[in-house]
């Protein structure tokens, strides 16, 4: 490990952007707030190529240590920064894709009342994000992650007097119950961090000396040679799950997924920056990160899989017969992360991580891209009411077939090396609680390939391909494409989720980059023998899934590609199914009946309005009344005056003392 | 640095010295009087900066003491006895940084008799401060009971619509406390006198945490249970907390910051300075059911906050929540514990404290608290959005702020020392959000539905004075929490060495809610 005294300038600059914006920002042009805001964000990347390029040619971490944050019981706690290969990978990808995503958001933004707002809740996200992937200890990750927490609600209720539109023109919910219900979510996920956090203080606490038991660092030389004697596989797995509870509220997986779709109520660039490229996959980084704990034990390994897995497939069927171009996607982005969850539940770290990295760039392009629709389409989200849009708006078009393309898992984009590289890994895994549990992991993350690629390209036709539909709509106004500032960020990204993948080649190709570059920063499984599949069988498998994403496209493209009837004839075909999906499984309004609602009325029927105020207060009330009766017989003494009342209180008190005090004395 | 020549009494004594010469200047001068006031509060928050720069963290006991005769009557002994620890410093702080606050928050809110009100803060200064330092339990007797008098007046005089119900029901409540809690101190003193075989019956703190004099017994547990329950209610724990809606909501603005942040702190430090080191075996066979209590007041409370339909009921009942985490860390006894408990005394007067200012900001535009009544006030009044926010998240312990170093600590002792204790507690944080969220969005998000609402003011100068030091201080104790936990930990040590000890030297007989607690919620063994 080595000390530099930089790498508190990552998260500060955004930092001092965001005060910057929010001070000097109502007195400036927009355009100005925004390159402000831009520059600070591009100072953060600059600072962590450096950081990189170090880390490159030094083969070792970096560390700064600022100030001891607070000591207490044992426990010390550093505000103190990592860089190793794995938060180098993060904070690439987070401040890189920053960047452009506040360059687009300049002429995204221009027109809103309050751009400095806007930047600054931006610039204070890739902080608060910078920290989460940055903090050399858990406590100051979770400051991050409870940051980007009330960044994420504070941005998907930017427009806190709006609410959101529903396909078909009614109001739905309200943006800033949808920010609280983002937060709300995501504490319930933290309260399962934190109780992590205890658990692993009270156990590993006698076993550190000079009490920095968060540390990365020292957590990791802890377990290095397998559990330390005296501590349970139990406790591990417990530490394990618990962790994997507050990931499922940052990364929506199930069952706590359900306030992403509705966090689609931000800004579209807060949707391609948080709730797509960045703030959702720190699950997936804390489970990396962590990955010293989950090596060690096959049954949480077995849980993020199979949970990953299943929002994988979960989220899209969902994805399937969504009508809002942003709700599509934020479905396939719970989806995708899902992916990401089987490669690090499976302890193939760099599958995961890859699958992050490619993700952010393809899913931030369709983010973006679907911001330049809804632009140039006047603010209107829904694909049955658009189509057609490839000629009017060419470069948000191939940019965005670009990230399709990839996303559905084609060769050579960059989609197909990390989603295959994962279902290669699960195909391989072997788990000694559930032997079978990686090739029916496989199955199932094949199955959602299938479904991904339908999906997209069902989200493709309906949007730029087919009749226009959107003539009604937009009352003789035309779509038209973006200024560049917005189709710049498209172009880099769709050229990142083009090429990216190459990185990460299929180890019968040639040399897997990525996987050597994080090997020093991840704990490895011990290799199992007896258990290798052949060059041949990869080949196969590989092909296998082309061919599966290539008949998603193609049974797409025959149901949309013509006209409008088609999709409302599946509709037809299977009304009962479409319902179920369209309404999303009924969760939320499960969720509603069977805990929200209740709460809240037996907080108001029972223990308000019938335990606090009759039972409690009556027995109080009661207690006066009873002295009252009693006053009734010494009637001349109620004069309704406060004071007499206070004088016979202290009266009463000093005889009650006086008898205490005379008994005591007698007991002398 | 050292400390000034009898520094503690000067602070105590200075804002009497004040409502003296409020009480000589001529009653229209109400801006005067405000000034004298303010300026008085301001000059005691400076003589106790320098308890805080001179005060030494590695020294243990107290320091800065003052103590002479001071009465002495038929073998009754009481001294002026004053002297700080690590516990107390950060409270005689909390009460002169906040007394200011208050007085400039109220300058335009009261327009009627300015002389009693402000004459009657100042002496409740004095009275939180005494009662802080007195180290003779008569002389903290009588400041505790000084404290009531003002409070009974703030309320009654200056308060709302149902003042008269609510004045009665605070005191009724605290008097029905405090009556025990004399008789329980008089029995200690008289057990003490028996003990020594002294000739005299004195109060002197300093010597009955020095002597191990109570057997372990009925008498020590009465007497437990005694103190226990007269700080229960002043703090006030479930089910002693009904008073405290009522006395918030027809407090004004002021009132309700200091009850909330000062005066519902005496409970708790009463619980730390005396019924927590004096009765070691009470103590280890109650803590666990008082922990219990803690943690039904903490969801309760939290859960009751939620559906309240008035902002100062919501923030009342979050008070109940917020005090169960205090209480919970002070009972389960560990470093964690007791040192997050003290740190969250801080952050629930300072947090609070702005959320009753924050509301009071709205009251005195619109004239009611009803939630319903408001509604995309952020449009209207963004850095009052800005000021609230911050409030709200100081509350909800967002870490960077002071909040997270009160739950952290408490959660993390909790769980320590029972972990179905920090379970259920943490589900606190989850509720915390809830009903804080849920209130903002409906007050300060959404379309601004009604017309009065469009024309309110933002901040004014004032105001915003009033706002920018308490969360200046929000931010500088969640960013660097570390002095403030240096200068509790000898103090607190202390008290747990001492705690550990005599509980080390006696059989205690276990309760039978002990065995069935341990196995519905097993305590941690190393």
């Amino acid at each position: 490990m080595h000390s530099v005294s930089y790498l508190q300038y990552i998260p500060l600059f955004p930092l001092l952007g965001a005060l910057l914006c929010a001070v000097l920002g109502p007195r400036l042009k927009p355009a100005a707030v925004g390159a402000l805001a831009t520059v600070m964000v591009g100072a953060s990347f600059a600072v962590s190529v450096a950081a990189f390029f170090e880390v490159r040619s030094g083969h070792q971490a970096l560390q700064t240590v600022l100030y001891t944050w607070n000591a207490l019981g044992g426990l010390t706690v550093d505000v103190g920064f990592l860089f190793d290969q794995l938060s180098a990978v993060m904070a690439l990808v987070v401040t890189g894709v920053s960047t452009l995503i506040h360059l687009y958001s300049i002429g995204y933004i221009a027109h809103d009342r309050s751009p400095w707002r806007f930047f600054s809740y931006l610039n204070l996200f890739v902080f608060s994000m910078a920290l989460l992937i940055l903090g050399n200890n858990l406590l100051v990750m979770f400051v991050g992650w409870e940051g980007v927490g009330l960044c994420s609600y504070l941005l998907i209720g930017f427009w806190y007097d709006g609410w959101m539109k529903e396909p078909g023109g009614q109001r739905g919910m309200a943006n800033s119950v949808a920010g609280m219900k983002a937060f709300v979510v995501n504490r319930i996920g933290d309260f399962g961090f934190l109780l992590a956090i205890f658990l692993i203080v009270v156990t590993f606490l006698p076993k550190v000396a000079d009490g920095r038991v968060l540390d990365f660092a020292v957590l990791r030389a802890l377990m290095e040679g397998g559990i330390p004697s005296g501590i349970g596989l139990g406790i591990i797995t417990t530490i394990c799950l618990l962790l994997f509870v507050g990931a499922t509220g940052k990364s929506a997986q199930l069952p706590l997924y359900v306030w992403l779709p509705d966090a689609m109520a931000g800004p579209t660039p807060v949707s391609a920056l948080i709730h797509a490229a960045t703030m959702v996959t720190a699950g997936v980084y804390m489970v990396a990160r962590m990955s010293f704990f989950y090596i060690q034990s096959p049954t949480a390994q077995l849980v993020v899989a199979g949970v990953g897995a299943a929002t994988a497939l979960f989220a899209a069927t969902i994805g399937l017969v969504q009508r809002d171009i942003k709700k599509v996607l934020a479905y396939s982005t719970v989806s995708q992360l899902g992916y990401m969850f089987i490669g690090v539940g499976m302890c193939a770290y760099s599958a995961g991580v890859f699958h992050l990295t490619t993700h952010a760039f393809f899913k931030a392009l369709l983010f973006l891209g679907a911001g330049s629709v809804i632009h140039g389409m006047h603010e209107e989200q829904d694909i049955y009411r658009m189509g057609g849009l490839k000629k009017y708006m060419p470069l948000t078009y191939w940019t965005f077939l670009v990230a399709t393309i990839a996303i559905a898992g084609i060769w050579p984009f960059a989609g197909f090396f990390s989603k295959d590289e994962i279902l290669w890994q699960a195909f391989n895994y072997h788990n000694e609680v559930f032997p079978e549990a990686g090739r029916v992991i496989w199955a199932v993350g094949l199955t959602g390939a299938l479904l991904t690629a339908f999906y997209m390209f069902r989200l493709v036709a309906l949007t730029f391909w087919g009749p226009e539909r959107f003539h009604e709509v937009l009352h003789g106004k035309h779509p038209h494409e973006s200024p560049w500032t917005m189709t710049l960020p498209l172009t880099v990204l769709a050229v990142l989720s083009f090429g990216a993948g190459w990185l990460a080649m299929p180890h019968i190709w040639g040399p897997n980059l990525f996987h050597h570059w994080l090997e020093p920063a991840v704990a490895a499984l011990p290799p199992v023998g007896g258990h290798h599949s052949g060059p041949g069988l990869e080949w196969g498998l590989m092909i296998l899934s082309m061919g599966i994403a290539g008949l998603g496209i193609a049974s797409a493209m025959g149901f949309y590609r013509q006209d409008a009837p088609l999709p409302t004839r599946m509709k037809a075909a299977f009304p009962g199914l479409y319902r179920v999906l369209y309404q999303k499984y009924y969760v939320d309004e499960l969720y509603d009946t069977a805990v929200i609602r209740p709460l809240v009325s037996v907080s108001r029927g029972f223990l308000w309005k019938f335990f606090d105020v009759n039972v409690i207060d009556g027995t109080v009330n009661g207690l006066a009344s009873a002295v009252r009766l009693c006053g009734m017989a010494l009637r001349r003494l109620q004069t309704g005056l406060v004071h007499t009342y206070a004088y016979f209180i202290v009266l009463g008190a000093l005889a009650f003392v006086f008898y205490v005090m005379m008994m005591l004395s007698k007991g002398l | 640095m050292n400390y000034l020549p009898s520094i503690l009494s000067t602070v105590v004594f200075l804002p009497l010295l004040g409502t003296v010469l409020v009480v000589a200047l001529p009653s229209r001068e109400k801006n005067l009087l405000r000034a004298v006031a303010l300026l008085t509060s301001l000059a005691t928050f400076a003589a106790s900066l320098n308890l805080w720069f001179a005060f030494d963290p590695a020294a243990s006991g107290f320091q800065a003491v003052e103590r002479f005769w001071w009465l002495w009557v038929f073998g009754v002994q009481v001294d002026y006895h004053l002297g700080v620890d690590g516990i107390s410093l950060l409270l005689v702080l909390l009460t002169t940084f906040i007394t200011p606050v208050v007085i400039l928050s109220s300058w335009h809110a009261i327009e009627d008799k300015v002389k009693g009100y402000h004459a009657c803060f100042l002496v409740l200064e004095t009275a939180m401060l005494g009662t802080f330092l007195a180290l003779d339990m008569v002389l903290f007797y009588i400041f505790w009971e000084a404290m009531l008098l003002p409070m009974y007046f703030i309320i009654g005089v200056w308060g709302g619509p149902r003042r008269l119900y609510a004045t009665i029901k605070f005191v009724l409540f605290t008097m029905a406390g405090s009556v025990l809690m004399l008789a329980a101190l008089i029995w200690l003193a008289i057990s003490f006198k028996q003990f020594t075989g002294n000739p005299t019956l004195t109060f002197n703190l300093l010597e009955f945490y020095a002597t191990d004099f109570l057997r372990p017994g009925t008498a020590q547990s009465l007497m437990f249970l005694a103190f226990t329950l007269a700080f229960a209610i002043k703090v006030p724990m479930f089910p002693f907390h009904t008073w405290l809606p009522d006395a918030h909501v027809e407090a004004p603005t002021a009132g309700s910051v200091i009850l909330a942040g000062v005066l519902l702190k005496m409970g708790t430090y009463g619980l730390l300075r005396f019924a927590i080191p004096l009765f070691p075996h009470a103590l280890h066979q109650f803590a666990p059911a008082i922990c219990i209590l803690a943690l039904v007041g903490i969801v309760y409370g939290a859960l009751v906050a939620m559906v309240q339909p008035d902002l100062k009921k919501l923030v009342a009942y979050s008070s109940v929540s917020h005090l169960g985490f205090v209480v919970l860390g002070l009972f389960v006894l560990n470093d964690f514990g007791l040192r997050g408990a003290i740190y969250q005394m801080l952050n629930h007067g300072l947090s609070t404290g702005l959320l009753f200012l924050a509301v009071g900001v709205v009251y005195e535009r619109r004239h009611t608290r009803q939630i319903e009544d408001f509604g995309g006030l952020a449009r209207v009044m963004p850095m009052f959005a800005v000021g609230f926010m911050i409030a709200t998240l100081s509350s909800i312990g967002l870490p960077g702020l002071n909040g997270f170093w009160g739950e952290f600590p408490i959660l993390l002792g909790a769980f320590a020392a029972r972990p179905v204790f920090g379970i259920i507690a943490a589900t606190g944080v989850i509720l915390g959000a809830v009903y804080m969220l849920w209130m903002f969005r409906r007050v300060m998000f959404g379309p601004l539905t009604r017309p009065e609402n469009e024309v309110l003011r933002d901040l004014s100068p004032r105001e915003i004075a009033v706002f920018v030091p308490m969360i200046v201080v929000m931010f500088w104790m969640g960013l660097f929490p570390k002095p403030f936990f240096d200068v509790m930990e000898k103090s607190v040590a202390e008290v747990l060495a001492r705690h550990e000890q005599r509980l080390g030297q006696a059989e205690v007989p276990r309760l039978e809610i002990q065995a069935v607690l341990d196995s519905l919620a097993p305590a941690r063994k190393n």
